[in-house]
């Protein structure tokens, strides 16, 4: 019996999210006492596989198969289940990423697996299983109960955080025996986006909206965000009205984030804008309106002229780094 | 070229949480439906597919999985422009389950849009598990699709960028924002024209529920918000240093 822990790379990088996967699986196998296992799939060099003892796990699966290169959902989902049956998972950890949401579903149904995805914890009964999840976009927490043998997760971000326990590590490979006709899809391009903080790893997050009147005053949010190692974020109108990109729009219908902190400037805290940023663990607004709805979900509040609140935060910011 | 979007009836984006007395389910009182916003952004650039000028697109159907009362969503996509709309008549027990029910509708089509996921109980499964049940290809975060001959041209969002790619159909097109710009809304004309479009009601097939909710609870409330002053905006950074410990 065992928990098997995907762990997805980027350039044969892997990233906060997957580290943080580790540590939840290691904790649940602790809980179930069983034995956890990482697994990996694409090029990824040795040195990089071993950081994962850092996290706890002391055995991991790795498949260097180029291919998997192309982030092809059908054939991971049909490598893990081939890892998941050579080691005896009776769970699968992933992380709730973009690649982890497409994998996961596939991967159940062939484990033919109960999936609950976003998880938010661990199980807080393992007979019936049971693990809360976030549901109703953040406005709410449902406790679900997994009925067949085998359970597929994925962990919703920054829930479970990463927790250091440094065991040493063996690696062992193998071939999930797959195909070209596996691999269907054809990567043309990719564009990453460079020299910025990503918003689904920033632990600050500072945000814009409407009330910032226009893409000339982003100066002070870059800035502040440069000063604090934060990712930056604006609500749907900003994005729709082009003033920044679509990669920045956080709420409902755009990235659902959950970093330690959250600036909310000029932003007025529609039900649906909340949704997206409500996991945040500590929330700041600055709004002239003092009825603004984001002042009921802040934990700090500024009500006045952003404009001149802005200066300031730059100001006391960059004392603090001094 | 026929096209299928799964349709998701959710309550409005603007509803106020609330269960029953026990906890054991979501309180439906009171609340208005609508299309899930990325399904309602699937069938737009479904639309957009079918009109564009030399359109390979023969039909747009939806499908969903749910009682009567859901059939005014239902007829809101026709009203949007589909021509036909599918409801198996059962209540969306768990993605495995509604994905089981789909199985049956989805043959014969070249291209198969889903919403990322349904923004009641936020699963993200019912496209991968269709797709894995039909032993089709699928693409998930897609937020361009463009029609070829044969075959699709995908802009997918990836872990800090996104990706260019070309899938051959019959495919899943698991759909995010940018799939649309806007969703459509549905004028006079479509209104009428949707009452007489044909809407097919099946019964579901038998299926495990593999998932199932004990109960919900709300989030715990949050302390009242700290307040400082505009002059104070030094003292507010000072705070979440020394008080909260987040910088
Ligand atoms: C289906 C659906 C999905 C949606 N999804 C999302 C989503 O994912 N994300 C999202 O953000 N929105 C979403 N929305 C839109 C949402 O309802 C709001 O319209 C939007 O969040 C408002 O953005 P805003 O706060 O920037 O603008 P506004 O609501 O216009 O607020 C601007 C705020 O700035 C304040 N302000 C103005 N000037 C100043 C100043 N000088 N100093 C300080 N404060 C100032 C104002 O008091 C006001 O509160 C969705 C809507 C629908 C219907």
């Amino acid at each position: 019996m065992s928990v098997l822990i995907y762990i997805d790379n980027t350039d044969g990088k892997f990233k906060k999210a997957g580290f943080e996967a580790v540590s939840y699986g290691v904790a649940l196998a602790a809980q179930a006492g069983s034995e956890a296992v990482a697994v990996s799939l694409g090029n990824v060099a040795e040195a990089e596989l071993l950081k994962l003892g850092n996290y706890g796990v002391s055995k991991v699966l790795s498949s260097t198969d180029e291919r998997f290169a192309s982030m092809d959902n059908q054939a991971a989902a049909k490598a893990l289940a081939f890892a998941a049956a050579k080691v005896g998972a009776e769970i699968v950890v992933l992380a709730h990423n973009n690649l982890g949401k497409a994998i996961a579903p596939r991967l159940a149904v062939k484990l033919q697996a109960g999936l609950v995805s976003n998880a938010t914890g661990l199980p807080l009964n393992l007979s019936p299983f049971t693990v809360n999840k976030n549901v109703f976009t953040g406005k709410a927490i449902g406790h679900a109960v997994v009925h067949t043998a085998v359970k597929v997760l994925t962990l919703s971000y920054n829930s479970y955080g990463v927790v250091e326990k440094p065991v040493s590590v063996n690696i062992e490979a193998f071939d999930a025996g797959l195909g070209d006709a596996d691999f269907g899809l054809k990567v043309e391009q990719t564009q990453k986006v460079t020299g910025k903080i990503l918003l689904s790893e920033a632990e600050i997050v500072v945000a814009g909206g409407r009330g910032m009147k226009g893409p000339e005053n982003w100066g002070g949010i870059e800035e502040l965000a440069e000063i604090l190692g934060a990712g930056t974020a604006c609500s749907r109108p900003v994005s729709d009205e082009g003033w920044r990109s679509h990669g920045e729009h956080v709420g409902q219908t755009g990235k659902i984030i959950a970093p330690n902190l959250y600036f909310a400037l000029g932003i007025s805290g529609a039900i649906q804008h909340l949704g997206g940023v409500s996991g945040s663990k500590v929330i700041v607004a600055v709004n002239k309106d003092p009825d603004a709805p984001i002042f009921e979900a802040a934990d700090y509040g500024i009500v006045g002229d952003v404009m001149k609140v802005l200066p300031q935060f730059i100001e006391a910011a960059k004392e603090l780094k001094a | 070229m026929k096209i299928l979007v799964l349709i998701g009836n959710v309550p409005d984006t603007t509803t106020k949480i609330k269960f029953n007395a026990d906890k054991t389910a979501f309180d439906a009182a009171g609340v208005q439906w609508i299309i899930n916003p990325w399904d309602e952004l699937a069938l737009t650039r479904a639309m957009e597919l079918k009109e564009a000028p030399g359109s390979k697109v023969e039909s747009v159907t939806v499908a969903n999985v749910g009682r009567q009362e859901t059939e005014a969503t239902l007829r809101k996509a026709l009203a949007i422009g589909a021509d036909k709309a599918i409801r198996v008549d059962a209540d969306a027990r768990d993605a495995f389950y509604v994905a089981s029910q789909l199985a049956k509708v989805c043959q014969g089509f070249d291209l198969i849009f889903a919403g990322v996921e349904a923004s009641d109980y936020n699963g993200a499964a019912v496209g991968g598990m269709l797709a894995e049940l039909l032993g089709m290809q699928s693409v998930s975060a897609v937020s361009g699709l463009q029609a070829e001959e044969g075959f699709v041209r995908i802009t997918r969002e990836i872990e800090g960028g996104s990706q260019t790619l070309t899938a051959a159909t019959p495919l899943m097109a698991i759909v995010q924002k940018g799939i649309a710009k806007e969703p459509r809304i549905p004028a006079m004309r479509g209104i009428m024209m949707a009452r007489s479009k044909p809407l097919e009601v099946l019964s579901p097939v038998d299926t495990e529920t593999r998932v199932s909710f004990a109960s919900f609870d709300l989030p715990p409330a949050k302390a009242a918000c700290k307040k400082f002053s505009e002059e104070q905006a030094k003292e507010l950074i000072h705070a979440l240093r020394d008080e909260a410990k987040v910088l």
